[in-house]
């Protein structure tokens, strides 16, 4: 009974804000198109909020640790493919094979740098602190996380900063019953999903991916198998650092500005999502992103921007206290 | 020399020393001028030991990392903006409420409180508040307490920073949003009468210098109660404690109130202070800037957390801005042609230590006894007379 409660209970809390929205749509204009406008908008975010989420659900799967400084991940990869665009000389003008080569080239870049980043964080502020009582590796965390934030504070400066609109983001592609679909909100999508396909199947195909899950689930019995434990532990933190990277891109492309604080809202709300979808679990990091990024959606459209961060905390304390284990994951050893 | 008499030489030149330090600290305002820019860093500094101590209460003693404690430093300046200020112009027929403020003060608009009340009120709502935060981190453990209570911190932020679009009590805002709320009255005590920080800022100094003496002896005294040992048998081990008959609710709970009333004493004192409040001061930075004076001094070490608080505070409000962002590194910097400000990288520096303490020394620059002799010295007191020396002292 407990059980059937908390998970159709965080369900029914998850649908209140699309159900009364959809109602009162209703009865304004007889149709659902601004509900569908605020949904397609929120996958998009959501596409982006899954590829962070996805670094926080593996790192926690392995050693049990809030990658805080994940966000920051995420907000220098932005930064680079940023600085990159003028490198490979990419403006709004480049013709489309230059334009998908360069920004191809772009995505494997920033993924490289926001990969290197994360294992460099993983080797100088988590391992040194493997063994130490588990809020230490925290703490460091929050540290590294306020030194990268001041890392793109002196690359472009504390306020935002616009970068070319390479793709006309904005751009309408198509209107089907009255929902816009924007060039951006393909874009997050379309390089979202086979990302996500390709981590699953290495994570569960490939032979380092079982080197993962064995240490996952028992680091002592893996390294006695003889996986060598901190090669998978670095190697976790570089799939993470792919995905953040590949955010980053795509924020850069969808937002069309970059921030040096941008990292930090979106990594609470991405580890949100991963706690959504219940921790260490890499299709409901993916569910939970999509969630969060449909309740930021309508809460930006409906409630106001300044408001939806305070909203999605309310869901991350909801989901936090009702529900540890997130929609789809398995009992975790903090859900006590 | 037998270690008897040499222990009692020590504790000699130990009293003289704390003595010496103590007239120093206590009086030197008087060799600076009234309106002086370190006496206002100092009154800074030593407001923020209220604040470290309050959350060592809950990080150092009970183990419960707290990231959100700016939430009981936004209730604490709020009370002032609500209650010593013309905020609610409105109430009493325009006529105000007035409660043991100057003459001046008396025939202004809104409500109006005497700064024991404002303190005794921040600790009653701050208290709350860290009982309702604290609440729904019971079930938790680690680190997930640490993520539920800064979005609590956030949450509240956030509702102060849009405060102006909700309504309380009739047409009340619940705040002046992202605008200030100001002026703020100034302190105003029975006996020492009204305080004016635009004159002189020593009666100011000499106030947080007692606050933090009052602050202090409350700190020991909790840290020997029964209470704090159950803090600290909570930190230790937790199914331990229980076993013990601890009743882990309750010292919990009480922990997070007790850290956060302190944190409001230090906003209603700052309040008047800084005569202005902004909920946009209201970040979760400033969460991490006092849990880095926790860190840097040693967790749960009351002496430690004073002098990481002391140091934070003058880095931040000195060091940083006057003497790197100063005129002589400035112009070694623009002769190599470098432009730099380090006050814009304030909040990376406090990362930094947190990051080099935590790797270097965990246990911080001055550690709690209890916890240095657990990383130095193992497990058994047995063979070490000193631990022996220290578990009958404790």
């Amino acid at each position: 009974m407990r059980e059937f409660l908390s998970q159709y209970g965080l369900i029914a809390i998850l649908l209140i804000l699309p159900v009364v929205y959809g109602i009162q749509d209703l009865s304004d204009d007889g149709n659902l198109n601004r509900l569908g406008n605020n949904l397609v908008e929120g996958l998009s975010n959501g596409a982006i909020l899954a590829l962070i989420a996805l670094g926080y659900t593996l790192v926690y799967g392995i050693i049990e640790l809030i990658n805080f400084a994940h966000g920051e991940v995420f907000m220098l990869g932005s930064l680079s493919a940023a600085a990159l665009y003028s490198t490979f000389g990419l403006t709004p003008n480049t013709g489309t094979a230059g334009l998908v080569l360069g920004l191809a080239a772009i995505l494997a870049l920033a993924m490289l740098a926001s990969a290197t980043l994360n294992v460099m964080i993983e080797r100088v502020a988590y391992r040194p602190l493997r063994g130490a009582p588990k809020l230490a590796p925290l703490i460091t965390a929050v540290g590294m996380s306020f030194i990268l934030q001041n890392v793109g504070i002196l690359w472009i400066g504390a306020s935002q900063v616009a970068v070319p609109d390479l793709l006309g983001s904005q751009k309408h592609l198509i209107e089907i019953w009255g929902v816009t679909i924007t060039r951006g909100h393909v874009l997050a999508i379309a390089v979202t999903i086979p990302l996500v396909l390709l981590l699953t199947s290495f994570v569960a195909r490939s032979r380092l991916g079982k080197a993962m899950r064995a240490t996952a689930q028992d680091p002592e019995a893996a390294r006695l198998m003889g996986i060598n434990v901190d090669t998978t532990i670095s190697l976790t933190f570089l799939l993470g650092g792919l995905m953040a990277g590949a955010a980053g891109l795509i924020s850069a492309l969808y937002q069309t500005s970059i921030w040096y604080f941008q990292g930090f809202s979106a990594g609470l709300y991405a580890f949100t999502a991963a706690v959504m979808g219940g921790i260490g679990n890499i299709r409901g990091a993916v569910l939970g992103g999509v969630i969060i990024g449909v309740i930021q959606g309508i809460s930006d459209n409906r409630i106001g921007n300044d408001w939806t961060p305070a909203i999605v905390f309310v869901y991350l304390v909801i989901i936090m206290v009702f529900r540890p284990q997130g929609l789809i994951g398995e009992e975790t050893r903090e859900a006590g | 020399m037998t270690r008897v008499a040499q222990l009692r030489r020590d504790r000699r030149t130990g009293i003289a020393l704390a003595i010496l330090g103590a007239v120093a600290v206590a009086l030197f305002p008087l060799f600076r001028p009234p309106l002086d820019g370190l006496t206002n860093d100092a009154i800074l500094a030593l407001s923020y030991v209220v604040m470290a101590l309050g959350l060592n209460l809950v990080v150092g003693f009970a183990g419960l990392l707290d990231l959100g404690y700016v939430a009981f430093y936004a209730f604490g300046l709020m009370v002032t903006g609500w209650w010593a200020s013309d905020f609610f112009s409105s109430v009493n027929d325009e006529k105000g409420i007035h409660v043991g403020t100057s003459d001046f003060v008396s025939n202004l608009p809104g409500i109006h409180l005497n700064l024991l009340l404002l303190i005794i009120g921040a600790i009653i709502i701050c208290a709350t508040a860290g009982v309702i935060i604290g609440l729904p981190t019971l079930r938790l453990r680690g680190d997930y307490i640490a993520i539920v209570t800064l979005a609590f911190g956030e949450i509240i932020g956030r509702v102060f920073a849009n405060g102006d679009e909700i309504t309380i009590f009739g047409d009340n805002k619940l705040s002046n949003g992202r605008q200030s709320i100001s002026p703020i009255d100034q302190i105003n005590l029975p006996v020492f009468g009204e305080f004016d920080s635009a004159l002189d800022l020593r009666p100011y100094y000499w106030a947080v210098l007692a606050l933090v003496l009052v602050v202090l002896f409350v700190n020991f005294r909790l840290r020997d109660s029964r209470l704090g040992r159950a803090w600290i048998a909570l930190r230790e081990d937790e199914v331990a404690a229980a076993s013990m008959g601890v009743p882990l609710v309750k010292t919990k709970l009480l922990s997070y109130a007790a850290g956060g009333a302190f944190g409001g004493i230090s906003g209603a004192f700052l309040g008047p202070f800084y005569a202005s409040i902004n909920a946009n001061q209201f970040q979760f930075g400033f969460s991490i800037f006092i849990l880095a004076m926790v860190i840097l001094g040693g967790l749960g070490s009351i002496w430690g957390v004073v002098l990481g608080a002391v140091a934070l505070g003058f880095l931040n409000h000195w060091f940083i801005p006057d003497v790197l962002d100063g005129e002589f590194v400035k112009d070694k910097l623009d002769s190599f042609g470098l432009e730099f400000s380090f006050t814009e990288v304030t909040f990376g520096v406090f990362g930094f230590l947190l990051v080099l303490m935590m790797v270097l020394r965990p246990e911080g620059l001055l550690p709690e006894r209890r916890r240095q002799i657990e990383l130095t010295h193992g497990e058994g007191p047995l063979d070490d007379p000193q631990a022996a020396v220290f578990e009958a002292r404790v």
